[in-house]
Order: C-alpha cells, then sequence, then structure tokens
C-alpha cells in the first residue's frame, strides 16, 4: 500500500508544481536590478553625458558592442539542450522585424558563464530587455509570449511615442 | 535546417517532439506500477526494464528506444505531419538523466534496500510525469545551474 499513496503523493505535487511552472514561465518582470530606472521625464538628452551604467550593463557592453538596438535590445540566453529557447528565438525575431530599432541578441549561456553568473541566469531561455543605453529594465525566463514581449517592449519606449523619427 | 537530414547520422537526426512526450508518457504508467509493486518481483522487473529503456535512449540514441520505436512504427503515421522537428540532444539529456535515477533504483532493489529505490523511482516518475503532462524541459531548467556549478 507504501506504493500507492507514494504514487498519488507524487502525482498530486507534480501537478501543483506543473501548473504554478506553467503560470510564471515566460512572465515580463521588472529586473531586479531596476530598482531604480529613470523614469521617461529624467531620460536624458542623448549629447549629455550618461550617467555611470549598472554593473550588469557594464558586463553586457563587450558582449553587445556593436549590436546594440536604437531604441532597446532584447538579448536572449540559450543553451544546446534547450527547445523552447527556439521558439522564444523565432519570436523575438519576428518581433524584433516588427518594432523599428529593437534588435535581438542571443547568446550561447555555456559560452559566456562569467556573464551567466554576473547576470544571475540560471535557466534558459532568459530574456533581458535592454533600454537604449544598455540598461537591464525588465526580463523573463522561459519561453515568453509574444503579445508580452511587446508589451514589455511598449512599457520600455513610452518616451518616443509613435513618432520614429530621430 | 538543410535538407540533407539523411545524411546525419541517425543519432543526430531531428524528430518529431511529440515522440519523446509519449515515451514519456509511457514511463510515466510503468513507474506508477513499478512504484506499486516496489517491493515484488514485479517492481524490480519493470525497475529493470525501464533502466534498459534509458540506457539504449541514452548511451545509443533515441532512434534505439523502445518507446520512440513504438512512436515512430505505430503511432506517427497515424497522426498529421510534425509542426516543427527538435533537436535530438535534448531528449536525449533527459533520458539521461532518467538513466542515472533508475540505476539507483535498480541497485537499491536488487540489494533489498527499498526506501532508497522508492525515493529515486519517485523522482523519475515526477519527472516523467511534468514532461509528458507540462512539456516540462528538465534539461533546459538543469542545464544552466550544471554548467555554472562546474566551472565554478
Amino acid at each position: 500500500m507504501t506504493g500507492v499513496w507514494i504514487v498519488l503523493f507524487v502525482l498530486a505535487a507534480a501537478t501543483a508544481f506543473g501548473l504554478w511552472f506553467q503560470r510564471n514561465n515566460g512572465r515580463v518582470k521588472d529586473a531586479p536590478s531596476s530598482a531604480v530606472p529613470m523614469s521617461a521625464d529624467d531620460d536624458p538628452p542623448a549629447d549629455i553625458e550618461p550617467e555611470p551604467l549598472s554593473a550588469e550593463a557594464e558586463a553586457l557592453a563587450p558582449v553587445l558592442e556593436g549590436r546594440l538596438g536604437e531604441r532597446a535590445t532584447m538579448v536572449q540566453f540559450s543553451s544546446a539542450f534547450c527547445q523552447p529557447c527556439r521558439a522564444t528565438r523565432r519570436i523575438l525575431e519576428e518581433v524584433s522585424v516588427l518594432v523599428p530599432g529593437v534588435s535581438h541578441v542571443e547568446i550561447d549561456a555555456e559560452e559566456n558563464l562569467e556573464l551567466v553568473r554576473v547576470l544571475d541566469i540560471r535557466r534558459t531561455p532568459t530574456v533581458l530587455f535592454l533600454d537604449r543605453r544598455g540598461v537591464v529594465r525588465k526580463q523573463a525566463s522561459g519561453q515568453p509570449r509574444k503579445a508580452d514581449v511587446v508589451a514589455a517592449l511598449g512599457e520600455l519606449l513610452p518616451e518616443e511615442g509613435p513618432d520614429f523619427s530621430i | 535546417m538543410s535538407n540533407d537530414q539523411s545524411a546525419l547520422p541517425a543519432s543526430r537526426r531531428p524528430v518529431d517532439p511529440r515522440g519523446p512526450r509519449f515515451g514519456a508518457a509511457i514511463t510515466t504508467v510503468v513507474l506508477v506500477v513499478a512504484l506499486v509493486f516496489v517491493e515484488t518481483t514485479l517492481g524490480t522487473v519493470l525497475i529493470a526494464w525501464q533502466t534498459l529503456v534509458f540506457a539504449l535512449g541514452a548511451l545509443v540514441g533515441l532512434q534505439a528506444q523502445p518507446y520512440g520505436v513504438l512512436f515512430r512504427r505505430v503511432v506517427r503515421p497515424r497522426l498529421a505531419p510534425p509542426a516543427e522537428l527538435e533537436d535530438p540532444a535534448a531528449p536525449r539529456f533527459a533520458q539521461a538523466v532518467g538513466l542515472v535515477f533508475m540505476a539507483v533504483a535498480l541497485i537499491a532493489s536488487l540489494a533489498g534496500v527499498a526506501i532508497v529505490a522508492l525515493i529515486a523511482v519517485a523522482l523519475a516518475l515526477a519527472a516523467a510525469f511534468l514532461n509528458a503532462a507540462f512539456n516540462f524541459c528538465l534539461g533546459c531548467e538543469m542545464y544552466v545551474i550544471g554548467a555554472r556549478l562546474r566551472r565554478s
């Protein structure tokens, strides 16, 4: 009889975990380090010397050199054994074509372990949403939905409105 | 994906993602029965069988995994073609994780240490069930943490 109880316990616990996982997987959240993001109003004009960036942004800078989007960048961490990473890549590539000035950069987590540690990436796929200065503002772990990605970018770029002129 | 996939060795060819999930469903059933009969001969035989299944999937490749063979021969011909194919690396990694748990369960079971066998089979059951029911990707969750630990 012990076995029957263990089976019931395992299936119940796994179901609870599975439901929780499905609800939270891929949700876009504010990045922990963006506790004091500049509001749209404080955003300095581009010709003023930018204030020092966070440790995260500094660690990311050399990897992203030349690949930072004009308005925002979606940085995706992927690994070899990861099917959702491929689906995520497809979604982010579609969005980067859809929204002008937004680029998509995919980073192999295993080849960039130092960066993975600094940024405390624990799962793949993890997507970081960077503003135009390269500061991490939002992040999603797990495969995000396309609508959530578009909404996150919308929140990141409020100051620019529908006018895409530079 | 290029068109010359047939040129790849069988163990590297992309697979229908529904295959590994179908296999996880069968594994779930086998492990449920194994847990219910854990201290009997039937339980030990089922644990040994599932260990063999994972060993074939992990060490030889998905094309040799019995549930995968069943899927390709019997189930897939009745289904619509898959929307997209999957790299076999991820499901093969999952087979290797399953093999570790089941090998521990088999040794414990043969040695008469029922509690260890129970725990190992219960963990394997949780993973197989999550894979079958929620498409939970164990490889994705474990891989980065594993890589961070290895090199720290």
